[in-house]
């Protein structure tokens, strides 16, 4: 039996503290539709995708009047497209983007993901074509989201792939120059990526999923953060208490709603990514949840151990409150989109160095992080091959979403509104590591990936 | 099964028994009602039956929301699944 207090509390999260299930995410599988025809392969994409999802903005929205909590997001991912086109030339592959885009419009969904290829361990000429035509995709389309794996803890590190990728990020923020170089907001470049991940621009439908899957994604910092605002001086065991209660209620809302959309839309349900997801809005920070803790500005030392205790404590709390737990799951920390991180940088207590090292304790990467137009392809290559180390020693996932802003500098902004929020520009450290990356070639496997 | 009805907003004469119509309109039983005015605010949690609703609950949300907001409160309707999930392991 319900009470009165435990109600209050609900209604005060969804309306004082911005809980919401971020996403509700469709993953479709489109091996059924590969043909040697491009033109064939592109309408059987977007029957495949159109008739699959053609109830779940609709389901979507009756969950949301029935419990009353907004679901921000509906969303599909598809099987790799590098995948599914593997003998398209580059022509080809653009056509699948437009495809993809069309069907997104048509069901009138958030983002699609899957314009994607996996290449830890070397590349096909089919994932080569996929990613060379990126950028032009990204500029040309409105909802379709990259994602590259380049590495893996079992595979190593595919360095040759990283240039590429310096290469594409740059080109993509050029073809977007007057949108703020919007393109690379799009594109994420993975370490380890998870293959049932809700969340955007990474998301995909792995190739061990099913036909089709319903993964959701729950969010929360506002929740947390006002728990822990609440707590006033305690100890630390009993904050990590508190977060894990917290993170249990919030999970707990995100399986209900899965298991919901699972049965409405007849399709199996796959898992609850127990991530902390911020959004630009004030009072959804994961930022503040940290200075929450006790810190003066998120960037302060000390930040990473705050991340590294709030991250454990959420998927402590969230793992019993959910069937199947999956995706990302852990803290999030975008800049653009949270802003407690967009006003540490401005006040110059978080740089990319700090990011970095928090991305060793928490999901995901470097994320959302706008850096100058000028930055040269080979530092934005540094930059990710660092960032993908992290994640390949550290098994975990690891990624890098950077914005070279075409024609920006330090004080610029750039600014997207909506979810993917608006960015101050980030200094980075401007000597050159082109030698080691022109090396080419593989990192090999670390040494403990050797478990059998 | 059953719904949770929030309201709140400034008194006036006639909440309960507008709100309260609406719902036998629709064959939703009330089964519990917690109500409290504090100086001319008025706060009251209503639990009803819905097992049967004569139309889909989106529906019977959308009517009390407007309702509501005709009388210048805030009515939000939820099913107590959400409230047992969150608060009940």
């Amino acid at each position: 039996m319900v009470n009165v207090k435990d109600i209050l509390e609900t209604i005060n999260m969804i309306r004082e503290e911005n809980l919401d299930i971020r996403t509700i995410t469709m993953g479709i599988s489109l091996y059924d539709c590969v043909s040697e025809d491009e033109d064939r392969l592109c309408e059987k994409i977007y029957d495949k995708i159109t008739k699959s999802a053609e109830n779940l903005v609709a389901t979507g929205q009756d969950i949301e009047k029935k419990y009353g909590i907004p679901i921000v997001n509906k969303r599909v991912s598809v099987t790799p497209i590098s995948l599914i086109g593997g003998a398209c030339s580059p022509e080809g592959y653009f056509k699948i983007a437009k495809t993809l885009d069309r069907a997104a419009k048509a069901l009138g969904i958030n983002f699609i993901g899957g314009f994607s290829a996996l290449v830890q361990k070397g590349m096909t000429k089919g994932a080569e074509n996929m990613i060379s035509i990126i950028p032009e995709a990204l500029a040309e389309t409105d909802f379709v989201c990259s994602s590259v794996n380049v590495a893996s803890t079992k595979a190593g590190i595919n360095m040759d792939a990283i240039k590429l990728m310096g290469s594409t990020v740059k080109r993509a923020a050029f073809l977007t120059k007057d949108r703020d170089s919007i393109g690379c907001a799009k594109l994420v470049v993975f370490a380890n990526v998870p293959e049932d991940n809700p969340f955007m621009a990474g998301a995909f439908h792995g190739i061990g999923e099913p036909e089709n899957v319903i993964n959701v994604g729950v969010s929360g910092p506002g929740v947390v953060s006002s728990a822990i605002a609440r707590a006033g001086d305690c100890d630390l065991s009993e904050l990590a208490d508190i977060i894990k209660k917290t993170a249990f209620k919030i999970t707990r809302v995100g399986q209900l709603v899965a298991g919901e959309a699972a049965k409405a839309l007849n399709v199996p349900f796959g898992i609850v990514d127990l991530s902390l997801a911020p959004t630009p809005a004030v009072g959804d920070s994961v930022a503040h949840i940290l200075e929450n803790m006790g810190l003066e500005s998120c960037g302060a030392h000390g930040t990473t151990a705050t991340l590294a205790m709030l991250n454990d404590a959420v998927k402590k709390g969230g793992v019993m409150a959910s069937s199947h737990v999956g995706g990302l799951s852990g803290a999030f920390i975008p800049v653009s989109e949270d802003a407690g991180m967009i006003a540490a940088v401005e006040r110059g207590a978080l740089t990319l160095e700090k990011l970095e090292a928090m991305t060793a304790v928490c999901s995901v990467g470097l994320d959302m992080i706008a850096i100058p137009g000028d930055v040269d392809e080979a530092i934005i290559c540094g930059i990710i091959a660092d960032e993908i180390s992290i994640g390949v020693v550290n098994t975990k996932t690891t990624a890098v979403r950077v914005i070279p802003a075409y024609n920006k500098g330090v004080g610029d902004y750039i600014d997207y509104g909506g979810l993917l929020g608006k960015a101050p520009i980030m200094e980075v450290n401007r000597y050159s590591p082109a030698r080691f990356i022109d090396r080419g070639g593989r990192i090999p496997a670390p040494i403990h990936s050797l478990k059998n | 099964m059953k719904a949770v009805i929030t309201v709140t907003g400034k008194d006036s004469v006639g909440i309960i028994a507008k709100l309260a119509s609406e719902c036998a309109k629709y064959d939703a039983n009330i089964v519990d009602i917690s109500q409290s005015v504090l100086s001319e605010y008025f706060a009251m949690i209503m639990l009803a039956d819905i097992d049967k609703l004569s139309i889909p609950f989106s529906e019977f949300v959308d009517i009390l929301s407007n309702t509501g907001s005709e009388k210048g409160l805030a009515v939000h309707v939820m099913h107590e699944d959400i409230f047992n999930s969150m608060h009940h392991v």
